[in-house]
């Protein structure tokens, strides 16, 4: 219930962040709404010495369509990422997730940049992020970086971020033409964390063939992947229930899945395969 | 007297403190000087302590005393436990541990300081060194021969073996045409109080009182085992609860940190403040159920029921809380349900196991017993091919037949089973529900229908038949203005007695509602009770404030009667006056009938001044009320999560009060009662470290899970007390689980199912759904 | 650390460690003890609070992120001595037992209907799904949800306190 005592230092820009990062080494860490780090301080999990709140910098929090992308600053919500009309229409999927991240009163606090750092292998976010091909932008010491989601998530808890970058920005392509993306999950009934969350999106060509086909799963391995032999078995194919069923076999393969006292090995990956295929289903019609 | 307040729908008189945030929880109490305690629990489930360093603890600035468990083992008494089975192992247990552990989470030091930031950081700096010992947590390898003991002073785990017979259950069995039989298994639970325990001892001045606030269902209790262990004279203590936020039984109780912190009260001569955090209080806050039931029932072909066997084996944990051994010999008791079983073998043994204790948690042994009869009716029904709602109705003793005596050995009150049932199948349109599951079958689509037709023994009871006491006291004062402060044993925490009190009052001496204060829950101001627990507080603590007030009224009638120079027998309550029988407009206003018992310048002969009668309601049975709920549950068919769809509950509790507060406390049964079947588990690996210890992984239903429950009751007064009222605390709880698995076992009956194991998460049905094809 | 944490409209000013928890500050500094806490995992939702007019769990929050901030909690709900619609709905539709839950359901359910002035029964469960109760079953914690939107769309307020 209690956390160690710490210092507290307010960053006014994300540049003095990483400059204090530098400075205490291994020993601070980044707060932004904090819903990852506190309760871990409190359970005494983790005990930074000092701790860099970033929360006050206010031009990190924005949803911009520009340049056929949609950018997203690190400390937006996912209450307003869940209910932005740019992310509804550009990237529904990321608006799915972060309508299903824990409750209203962690939405209205947690932020993307802040989630996606924690890297919580049953996190919601970084589903849709894979599928949806986006890209990370952090700053360090050497200035900016653009890591592309399919190389962002490494290991249970851990990212591709260097000790002391930090994430600046979201950036999700924008698809032209028809297509649609959704993430759905079932919840661990105790958390809301996702036992299996499943995002994606689809292309569909003049003859209505999918292409450009994108999956994530969350939830399920030590860190959140794409289907890539699912992707592969749909891309320019025309949907129908069977196709979807059998590329869905595949969803989790290869995958060394978690196995814990809220769902087995092979629960979890068969719900990679029935979210997935619910998920392209989902996206297909929305794709209209 | 006409009933103006009992049976409506009165806002509760509690709550506008409530919904303010003005009400003061233990928690909400602070005092100058006060202190703070943390405690240092054992990380091990079962360990030898070689060494405790406090050394650095103490050197903590804001660190006034660390204790453990040599100190309090030479300075106070131990924790207590009530009840007796023959030949049973008793396992005694100090406030601290000392020289071996038993379970994660059993206190080992404590520490008390200026904060509680300071406390906390205080208790990790206390250095343990353990011998670890293996630890045992299933139940039945602990009964094993060769399993790890958990104590040297006695031969093996086995605590104690209970049973009985009655009837000729030989005879049953060989003279039946069916037998079935199923394993049930009642998973460990947390009663999770949305307000963790806590207490706030002090020593008062002028005289040095030691008062202790307590968030407990049984604020007179605690004070005599406090005043026991702490070694301070009874009389010179005092227990109040404040408002209490939930117990569940969970704070039916006398704990260990109750006793700390009025220890170090006294050492320190500080205020000494301790509340649980929600870690602690899943670790160490006492669980209920777990319980593996062997049933076996024997039938004729057309349903009838020859006789019952059941083999039960309850896991006590790894020490005696104050009902450990008592709570799960009930589930015999109960055994038969709403049934005609006309013999019935109860064996049961409690086992000591590396966990915490488990007690009284909402229903109390009685959950175990209907889910037992409730589950192996409809595996008797599946057998047999007949409709659950025909094999319970063939086997319902008859409205005629109460008072009616069962093979558990209890008596049943009143009832009408039969009305019940009926009236729930026409609420939920089960014959349209069974059109409905044949249709959607075809479809590929599960849904099921579950039934459960539940007993239980409520209003807590008689005094042969308790631990310590079936009694409940009242006290009623009309103060010389007439408004009427009453004082009950019973001590609510969220039931609503203060309004529910007040409605009966209010009708028997013709005033209003707001007339009356219902004061609970201080040792100073209420005579000696028992508390609120086993749906009791109303038909037990209710009726002894009734018969006060009959003793005031026959006091008022004689004062009147005397006034209006007629007599007492004459004389009726009316609103807001006593009046003449027989229509001759003569009358006399309640407040000069009481002016004059307190100026007592003109009383018949005879007749003392004052208004004032304590009274003590000694029952002379249980209650049981009943009921049958339909449950509707639809399965998807790939991940095999159950949904409900459709929920009805027809419970019958006697009389109503306040149809508000029923209907609320069946909603929060039910939900309950749901959570069990379909969520919640407390889990320990099989070293004793518990994996729910927080409730990011111990389930607790949400508002999400559930449709609109639709409810209705049947009124069969309980001929046990003149209020013919028969208690409501906990029959949501214990009707609504066997009808959820009930219902989720009717969806997959197609495929050959005859059981699945609580609680049904989405995997073990999904298991099924992979492993089976329809038959 | 200094810090001015403005609570129902009154300025609270104080030196604390940085530790201090924002739920610690409202009860124990402010004395305003309507604000209850359940757990300590961001589960329970006792603890919510509005925070620049967010229902926030101040069990998850350090003091030190609230400066500057706008706080109102339970206690300033009721306005001139009247309850809150929120308040009376819940209390004539029978929402709260032991009350414990109560506060921090009353100031969640707060956010919803600033959000969503008509909210149908499954938005309103959904809405609550940070807040655990264990006594109502939540059905008459929805009915009085369900009352008070209707009582707010009669008679509207601007914000909670005001």
């Amino acid at each position: 219930m209690i956390a160690h005592n710490f210092e507290y230092t307010v960053a006014t820009s994300l540049g003095e962040a990483v400059n204090l990062l530098q400075k205490h080494g291994g020993r601070a860490k980044i707060v932004a709404g904090g819903h990852s780090l506190i309760p871990m301080m409190k359970l005494r999990l983790a005990a930074p010495e000092f701790l860099i709140d970033i929360g006050r910098i206010p031009e990190l929090s924005y949803v911009n369509k520009e340049n056929g992308k949609i950018r997203i600053g690190a400390l937006t919500t996912h209450y307003v990422i869940e209910t932005s009309d740019a992310v509804a229409r550009g990237c529904h999927a990321l608006a799915d997730a972060a309508g299903l991240i824990g409750d209203v009163q962690v939405r209205n606090k947690g932020t993307i940049g802040g989630s996606l750092s924690h890297a919580d292998p049953a996190a919601d976010y970084p589903a849709s992020i894979l599928a949806l091909d986006a890209t990370i932008v952090a700053l360090g010491p050497k200035g900016e970086r653009q890591i592309p989601a399919s190389k962002f998530f490494v290991d249970m808890l851990t990212t591709a971020l260097e000790p002391n970058e930090i994430v600046r920005e979201i950036q999700i392509p924008l698809r032209s033409g028809r297509t649609g993306s959704a993430y759905l999950k079932m919840a661990q009934k105790a958390s809301g964390f996702a036992i299996c969350g499943a995002a994606a999106v689809v292309e569909l060509d003049g003859s209505g063939r999918l292409s450009n086909v994108g999956i994530g799963i969350t939830g399920v391995g030590n860190h959140a992947f794409r289907a890539t032999d699912t992707e592969k078995a749909l891309n320019g194919q025309k949907p129908a229930p069977d196709l979807l069923k059998k590329a869905c076999e595949s969803a989790g393969k290869g995958i060394i899945a978690l196995d814990d006292i809220h769902a087995s090995a092979n629960y979890r990956l068969d719900l990679a395969r029935v979210f997935s295929r619910r998920a392209l289903e989902a996206a297909i019609e929305r794709a209209g | 007297m006409t009933q103006r307040y009992v049976g409506q729908a009165l806002k509760r008189k509690e709550d506008p403190r409530l919904v303010s945030g003005t009400s003061s929880y233990v928690d909400d109490i602070s005092m100058p000087g006060m202190l703070h305690m943390a405690i240092t629990r054992s990380i091990h489930a079962h360990a030898r302590i070689k060494r405790i360093d406090i050394s650095k603890a103490q050197r903590l600035p804001g660190v006034h005393a660390v204790i453990t468990g040599e100190e309090v083992a030479a300075n106070c008494g131990p924790v207590p436990s009530a009840g007796e089975i023959p030949n049973m192992k008793r396992p005694q247990r100090y406030l601290l541990a000392v020289s071996k552990v038993r379970f994660v989470g059993e206190p080992i030091a404590a520490v008390v300081a200026a904060d509680k930031y300071i406390a906390r950081d205080a208790a990790d700096f206390i250095e343990i060194e353990y011998e670890p010992l293996p630890a045992v947590v299933n139940p039945e390898k602990a009964m094993q021969p060769g399993s790890p003991r958990l104590y040297d002073e006695f031969s093996d785990n086995v605590s104690y073996h209970f049973g009985f017979e009655s009837g000729n259950t030989e005879e049953a069995f060989k003279s039946a045409n069916v037998v079935v039989k199923e394993r049930f298994i009642n998973q460990r639970l947390a009663p999770i109080a949305m307000e963790t325990r806590g207490a706030v001892a002090t020593l008062q001045m002028p005289d040095n009182e030691l008062v202790i606030w307590s968030s407990t269902q049984i604020p007179h209790l605690l004070r005599t085992q406090l005043a026991l262990m702490v070694r301070v004279p009874e009389n010179r203590m005092r227990v109040i609860a404040p408002e209490v936020g939930g117990g569940f039984g969970s704070k039916l109780n006398v704990y260990a940190e109750e006793g700390l912190v009025a220890y170090l009260a006294k050492k320190t001569g500080h205020p000494v403040k301790w509340i649980e955090s929600r870690r602690e209080n899943i670790a160490a806050t006492i669980h209920g159920r777990d319980q593996i039931d062997d049933v076996e029932l024997a039938l004729k072909k057309d349903g009838t029921i020859l006789g019952m066997r059941v083999k039960s084996i309850a896991d006590l944990g790894a020490y005696f809380q104050l009902l450990t051994p008592i709570i799960p010999t009930l589930t015999g008791l109960l055994a038969p349900g709403a049934y005609k079983v006309p013999a019935l073998k109860f064996d049961q043994v409690g086992v000591l196991t590396n966990k915490m204790a488990t007690d009284a948690y909402r229903g109390a042994g009685r959950p175990e017993a209907t889910y037992l009869i409730e589950r192996i009716m409809d595996v008797a029904a599946q057998k047999l091919k007949l409709d659950p709602a025909e094999l319970r109705r063939r086997n319902f003793p008859r409205p005629n037949e109460f008072p009616y005596k069962t093979s558990g050995g209890v008596i049943y009150d009143s009832a009408d089973y039969e009305k019940a049932l009926d009236r729930a199948l026409e609420l939920a349109d089960y014959k349209g529900l069974r059109l409905k599951q044949a249709e959607l079958w075809k479809q590929g689509k599960y849904m099921g229908i579950g039934l459960s037709s539940y007993v239980e023994i409520c209003a807590m009871g008689p005094s042969t038949a308790m631990p310590a006491g079936g009694w409940e006291s009242g006290t009623v004062r009309i103060e010389p203005s007439g408004k009427v402060t009453v004082l009950t044993g019973a001590s609510p925490h969220g039931q609503g007695q203060e309004t529910s009190f007040a409605q009966i009052a209010a009708d028997e001496l013709g005033i209003t509602p707001d007339d009356v204060v219902v004061i609970h829950g201080d040792t100073a101001r209420i005579p000696y009770g028992i508390g609120t627990f086993g749906s009791r507080a109303t038909a037990v603590g209710g009726t002894a404030m009734f018969l006060a007030i009959q003793d005031l009224k026959e006091k008022m009638k004689k004062i009147a009667a005397h006034l209006l120079e007629t007599t007492p027998d004459k004389m009726e309550f009316s609103p807001g006056k006593l009046v003449v029988k027989g229509g001759s407009g003569r009358s006399i206003n309640y407040t000069e009938v009481v002016g004059a018992a307190y100026m007592a310048r003109n009383l018949p002969p005879g007749v003392e001044p004052g208004l004032e009668a304590t009274r003590f309601f000694e029952p002379s049975n249980f209650t049981f009320p009943f009921g049958t709920h339909v449950c509707v549950v639809e399965l998807d068919w790939e991940t095999g999560e159950p949904k409900i769809t459709k929920y009805v509950a027809v419970d019958d509790c006697g009389n109503v009060i306040n149809p508000l507060l029923v209907e609320g406390q069946v909603h929060g049964g039910i939900v309950q009662g749901v959570a069990q079947a379909l969520h919640e588990e407390v889990v320990y690996d099989e070293n004793g470290q518990l994996l729910t210890g927080s409730l990011m992984d111990y389930a607790l239903p949400r508002a999400h899970d559930f449709p609109e429950f639709e409810l209705d009751r049947t009124v069969t007064p309980s001929p046990v007390n003149p209020l013919g009222v028969k208690g409501v605390g906990e029959a949501g709880t214990i009707g609504s689980t066997p009808a959820v698995v009930n219902a989720v076992v009717d969806a997959l009956a197609p495929f050959g199912v005859t059981h699945i194991d609580m609680p049904v998460r989405s995997e073990k049905v999904w298991k099924i759904l992979k492993g089976r094809k329809a038959s | 650390m200094h810090v001015k944490i403005r609570i129902n409209g009154k300025p609270y000013e104080k030196d604390i460690d940085p530790r201090l928890l924002l739920t610690h500050f409202i009860r124990d500094l402010a004395g305003l003890t309507g604000t209850h806490i359940g757990c300590e995992t961001s589960i329970c939702g006792a603890c919510t609070v509005l925070a620049n007019g967010l229902a926030v769990k101040s069990c998850t929050m350090f003091a030190v992120q609230a400066d500057g901030v706008d706080v109102v909690t339970i206690e300033g709900m009721a306005r001139d001595g009247q309850l809150h619609p929120l308040q009376e709905s819940f209390w004539e539709e029978h929402g709260l037992q032991c009350g414990y839950c109560t506060p921090g359901m009353i100031m969640c359910a707060h956010q919803l209907l600033a959000r969503n002035t008509a909210p149908t029964d499954t938005e309103i469960r959904d809405a609550l799904g940070g807040n655990l109760c264990r006594c109502t079953g939540y059905q008459n914690i929805v009915a009085a949800v369900r009352s008070a939107a209707g009582k707010l769309k009669r008679e509207p307020r601007i914000a909670a306190g005001d």
